[in-house]
């Protein structure tokens, strides 16, 4: 174990075109975080996120993950890099073709390091971890729920034990009470796995239940990164007006309450 | 990046037969990678009878537990020391795994009758579906009279340019090669015969009234039709098919029928222009090879085909071009929400319209065949 952060951003900058998303963008994740980054639409929060994927290369700047540039090396030395993060996106991204089952396995079978018995056991665990029944196993992803599939989609990135979890849009599209149930499901994996999380959300209950620290992205770059009741005392507009809003201070009397 | 030393996973016995198994080190499954051989060969050789020690273990997760749990033969040996955050991990694994996931039922005798009957069914209703999209153009058709300001122009045109025009320079390149291909071919043929000049009766009949109109279908097939069984098929993916619905506009009278008149109309139009160049690979190459000039080829040819040819031809690219936009629709409008379905029905759409442009064909070569052939 490596005591470098999860992840460092230096000197960020994105185009699209003319429109320039990030400039000089800079931010440090340190392990064990749980990370949330907010930001206005079409601030470049899900850009950014591609960017740690190594979906995307930004323009100028660095990403490291683990104290290394995720792109550097061979195939294979890329490729055991990106097993070390699981990636949960927005709409789930299950393999249509494939069932529940192989949708979940599909990262070991590829690994080819597990016997067939274990691969089993281990997506047995993970859904049990999320909370699916293992009749659920045989289901194809278009016969499930919305919620179903973001738990499919979280078992699958978790199945490979993760050093970091990147979430995008982690409850959108889920009802109140689905959200809530996640939210637990989330928090209760990043205490136990020990898991470095990063998420991107809109959701002002799911980012003061979830985040230990808030990157707030705005005026293409990071304008703050600190825990809950720091964040609130910048002075910023948007940090004013995402927070201050009805929905904000709902949001914040019932974390009070808890 | 190599774990570091004290981080790989190791098994240590005290040298005695039967005595204890001291485990240390990382049992995850990225430091178990590297030497997962050397480890499942000492947990083989181990027996959930013999004294355990998972004390020394610095690192456990779900799958350094499930190959502990399988080695010990999935149940708890009798003398073992673990950390309790360790031993959680693995009750986790041993309550999770105690019932089985379900297995898909294996294949039998009967399911082959399932599939067949499948299979059939599966034809009647592509049938029926088909005979509906065919009503449904006509009950639009019927509308459009009754309402001509809500003809979707646009949509008609924007098709023509797309499988009409930008078709051209492929089906010219085709046309060309195959007319000189086909003009070379025959030369050698007649020249050993010293009947020359029925290359421009071989090279007129052929290409007109035959290989042009199914020459552009086939090409058109693979490269309309499954563009449009494919648009059709994203459109229902993301549900922009509902959307419209939802807006209470006819799917059938804007993205069907749209399209089906625009390749109806592009097609004779295309088969023209193919024929057109590929009688013209045929000219040259009969200029070169035998000496054949072009003016006598222009002159002889409406002598010794008669005009009928072209009109059977234009017919042929009119129906083919009804019958490949139909078909390429109704597969679209079939495709299910997953890459599997995607993928099947626009190979099923390619497949069945060039099938069913070959069927038809044969029926026009039967209905045709006392017109427009010199005796």
């Amino acid at each position: 174990m490596t005591d470098a952060p999860a992840i460092e951003l230096e000197g960020i900058s994105t185009r699209f075109g003319t429109n320039i998303v990030h400039e000089g963008l800079g931010l440090t994740i340190a392990t064990g975080e749980m990370v949330s980054l907010v930001g206005g639409s079409g601030s470049g929060k899900t850009t950014l996120l591609r960017h740690i994927i190594g979906l995307t290369r930004p323009a100028a700047g660095r990403v490291l993950l683990f104290g290394e540039p995720l792109l550097d090396g061979d195939i294979r030395e890329q490729r055991e890099r990106r097993r070390r993060f699981g990636v949960l996106f927005q709409q789930g991204a299950l393999f249509s073709a494939l069932n529940v089952e192989q949708n979940i396995g599909f990262p070991l079978r590829e690994l080819d390091i597990a016997t067939e018995a274990e691969i089993r056991d281990l997506i047995a665990q993970k859904m049990g971890m999320v909370e699916l029944e293992p009749e659920h196993a045989l289901l194809m992803p278009a016969e499930l729920s919305g919620g179903m599939v973001k738990r499919v989609a979280l078992a699958r990135s978790l199945v490979l034990e993760p050093e970091l979890l990147l979430l995008d849009e982690p409850t959108a599209g889920l009802d109140p009470e689905r959200s809530a149930g996640f939210i637990r499901l989330i928090r209760s994996l990043h205490e136990r796995l020990h898991l470095t999380v990063v998420l991107v959300t809109h959701d002002i209950d799911t980012l003061v239940a979830l985040s230990t620290k808030i990157a707030v992205l705005a005026d293409r770059r990071i304008v703050s990164y600190a825990g809950l009741n720091d964040t609130l005392k910048v002075d910023h507009p948007f940090i004013q007006s995402f927070f201050g809003g009805e929905q904000g201070r709902r949001a914040m009397a019932r974390h009070g309450e808890n | 990046m190599q774990p570091q030393r004290e981080a790989i996973p190791r098994i240590e016995t005290d040298g005695v037969r039967g005595g204890a198994l001291r485990l240390t080190g990382d049992w995850t499954l990225r430091s178990l990678s590297p030497c997962i051989r050397r480890v499942r060969r000492m947990l083989n050789a181990a027996d959930a009878s013999r004294d355990w020690t998972l004390e020394g273990i610095t690192r456990l997760d779900s799958f350094g537990a499930t190959m502990l749990w399988r080695a010990w033969g999935r149940r708890w040996p009798e003398r073992l020391a673990i950390r309790p955050e360790h031993r959680t991990i693995i009750d986790e694994i041993a309550r999770s795994t105690a019932a089985p996931l379900p297995t898909p039922a294996p294949y039998d005798i009967a399911d082959l009758l399932v599939v067949i009957g499948r299979a059939v069914f599966g034809f009647g209703n592509h049938a029926l579906d088909f005979v509906r999209l065919i009503g449904q153009l006509c009950i639009d058709l019927l509308y459009l009279l009754r309402y001509p300001r809500e003809w979707p122009l646009r949509e008609v045109s924007a098709n023509v340019f797309k499988v009409g025009v930008k078709a051209m320079p492929v089906a010219a390149l085709v046309g060309f090669l195959i007319g000189v291909v086909l003009s070379y071919l025959s030369a050698l043929q007649l020249q050993a015969f010293g009947a020359d000049i029925f290359i421009v009766n071989i090279l007129g009949l052929g290409i007109i009234r035959e290989l042009g109109p199914v020459l552009v279908s086939i090409l058109v097939a693979g490269r309309s039709g499954s563009a449009m069984t494919a648009q059709l098929g994203v459109m229902r993916v993301t549900e922009e098919i509902d959307a419209l619905a939802a807006m209470g506009i006819s799917r059938s009278l804007r993205l069907v029928l749209p399209k089906v008149i625009a390749l109806s109309l592009a097609m004779p139009l295309l088969v023209l222009w193919t024929s057109g160049i590929a009688l013209l690979g045929g000219m040259l190459s009969a200029w070169v090879q035998m000496d054949l000039s072009p003016g006598f080829f222009i002159e002889t040819l409406p002598t010794v085909v008669p005009i009928a040819n072209l009109y059977i031809g234009l017919a042929k690219g009119l129906v083919f071009g009804f019958l490949i936009a139909l078909v390429a629709c109704h597969f679209g409008l079939r495709v299910k929400p997953n890459t599997e379905s995607l993928s099947t029905n626009t190979t099923a759409s390619v497949v069945s319209s060039i099938t069913i442009v070959i069927l038809v064909d044969a029926v026009f070569a039967i209905a045709t065949r006392s017109i427009g052939v010199p005796l």
